[in-house]
């Protein structure tokens, strides 16, 4: 295999699994007869999103702005969050086990009682998605703050230098690393959050489109909702990644340039 | 106080060190006595773990003493005191920053730079440009540090410590990790710089040849926890050349403090 054939299969490869993956699935519904009810077949649910595509826009559109705002939201208050945890031992020990103890709190457990505070609409899949992100955002950023080589540090104190300087010229660049990789993670849970809200109870998004469907027995569209969830996670998955790449082009030694 | 003239730059009156407290308190450094005049070279040696580092870090402020005084300029040191360059084994240079603004770092944050930084960057980069040059690294300004061998690196690792003209220079064994070749020519680079501009200079270092090369006075250090047991005036002339280091006053002197060396691993 010469250089290029390795690259050109390196870029193909996720595109043929994923199409080895849906022809599996699409010979196993013919082989066992699977009804569409329970599972349509992956030709079928295409055929459908070529057909409602305008709905599923609509809703797909909806869900984006709802995962977008909280996922913002997400980055600002985390930043923050993890810059005061990272900076100061105080506020971590004083919050850390708080941090903890919310993230293991499942999620769904509290749109309810946002609905209850906030009723349907778009605030509840907001707020979902910025509680469900923030939390790797702020460990990274605490993480990249807390692990500044102690000879930095002690270069910077010789120098003189504050601890805001301390923070500004050492802490924050190095972080930074650290909250790119933390946001890919983070967009694709603020993807969750937004939808497991509408899925919930909402009047608006993809997840209400899939659960509407579902009530009315139309599987395809509800799997059809579900691809378009899987898209557009992956698309901004691949923002991130882009924006990460090119922000912190020093963390990869220059080995990529993206 | 002002310190009178002909006093010590660096007075240190039996300084000891414990990290830790209570069960795990460990004694670092044991009753060091020592002054550095200024412009003076020194040199630190002992086995590792011996408390060189410690004894860097308590002349510096980093670390408060718990036995003793350290005082520097007569002052008593009460925390990081100001006009210090510090280089250590690793390089620790930002990889985010190019080796240009790598060393521009103190200029940023030590007065009267700092405040002068915005208006007279260009004045501050010629500056740069003049030290790079003068270590051999002219014209690496705008790679990033990890795009230089090590001892590039280093060598840009010394700039950065010394572009704001310290007064007092520390050298926590900076060419520990460097092959004996580059080792050697930096010993050049560093005799160059010092006997250029005369900073008050701490080499802490396990390489007798080293410390006998570049100090004027070698301060032997006992195995842990660290006392000063032998110190020693190297009057050889300089500059010194890797010709010297050949020469029987030079293997004399070395083959003294490695004896008393090894009276610790008895
Ligand atoms: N921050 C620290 N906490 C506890 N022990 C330390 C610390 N730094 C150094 N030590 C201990 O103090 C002793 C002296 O350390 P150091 O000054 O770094 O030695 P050297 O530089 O001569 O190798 C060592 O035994 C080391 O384990
Ligand atoms: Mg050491």
């Amino acid at each position: 295999m010469t250089e290029t054939q390795r690259r050109l299969l390196l870029v193909a490869m996720p595109w043929l699994a994923m199409a080895g993956l849906l022809i599996l699935w699409e010979l196993a519904c013919i082989v066992f007869d699977v009804p569409e009810i329970l599972a349509p077949r992956p030709t079928r649910i295409f055929e459908v999103m070529v057909l409602r595509w305008d709905i599923l826009l609509k809703y797909c559109l909806e869900t984006l702005w709802t995962t977008a705002i909280g996922f913002v939201l997400a980055i600002g208050f985390g930043v923050l969050l993890g810059l005061a945890v990272g900076a100061s031992p105080f506020v971590y020990s004083g919050l850390y086990p708080l941090l903890i103890a919310f993230n293991a709190v499942p999620k769904v457990a509290i749109v309810p009682i946002l609905m209850i505070w906030l009723g349907v609409g778009a605030l509840p899949a907001i707020i979902t998605a910025f509680v469900i992100s923030f939390f790797p955002i702020v460990v990274n950023v605490a993480t990249g703050l807390a692990t500044i080589e102690p000879e930095m540090r002690d270069v910077m104190r010789s120098l003189g230098a504050s601890q805001w300087e301390i923070l500004t010229k050492v802490g924050v660049p190095r972080a930074m690393p650290y909250l790119f990789a933390s946001l890919k993670v983070a967009v694709t849970l603020a993807f969750i959050g937004s939808v497991i809200s509408e899925t919930v109870g909402g009047n608006r998004g993809i997840g209400f489109l899939m659960l509407s469907a579902g009530a009315r027995n139309d599987s395809a569209t509800t799997f059809a909702g579900l691809f378009a969830i899987a898209i557009m996670g992956v698309l901004m998955y691949a923002a991130c990644a882009l924006v990460e790449r090119r922000m912190t082009r020093w963390a990869f030694r220059g080995e990529i340039v993206g | 106080m002002q310190a009178s003239p002909g006093s010590p730059l660096v007075e240190l009156r039996k300084v000891s060190l414990a990290y830790g407290s209570g069960p795990s308190r460990m004694l670092a450094l044991e009753d060091a006595t020592l002054d550095i005049a200024k412009g003076e070279f020194i040199a630190v040696v002992g086995p590792s773990g011996c408390g060189k580092s410690t004894l860097m870090k308590l002349v510096t402020g980093l670390l408060p003493p718990t036995g003793g005084e350290v005082r520097v300029h007569g002052q008593p040191v009460k925390g990081p005191i100001r006009g210090v360059g510090m280089a250590f084994q690793a390089p620790t240079l930002m990889p985010w920053r190019t080796t240009r603004d790598n060393i521009l770092l103190p200029l940023e944050v030590v007065e009267p730079h700092k405040r002068r930084f915005r208006r007279n960057k260009a004045e501050y980069i010629e500056r740069v440009e003049k030290l790079l040059a003068s270590v051999g690294l002219g014209g690496f300004g705008d790679k990033f540090p990890w795009q230089l061998s090590g001892g590039m690196q280093q060598r840009s690792s010394l700039c950065r410590a010394l572009v704001h003209e310290p007064e007092i220079l520390m050298l926590d064994e900076p060419f520990g990790a460097l092959d004996a070749f580059t080792r050697e020519e930096l010993w050049g680079v560093m005799q160059a710089l010092w006997l250029e501009r005369r900073f008050t200079a701490v080499l802490v270092t396990h390489d007798l040849r080293e410390a006998v090369y570049l100090a004027d006075t070698v301060y032997v250090m006992s195995r842990r926890p660290g006392r000063i047991v032998k110190v020693s005036k190297i009057e050889l002339p300089r500059p010194r050349t890797l010709e010297t280091t050949f020469t029987a006053e030079f293997v004399d002197i070395v083959h003294d403090l490695r004896e008393r060396i090894h009276m610790e691993h008895a």
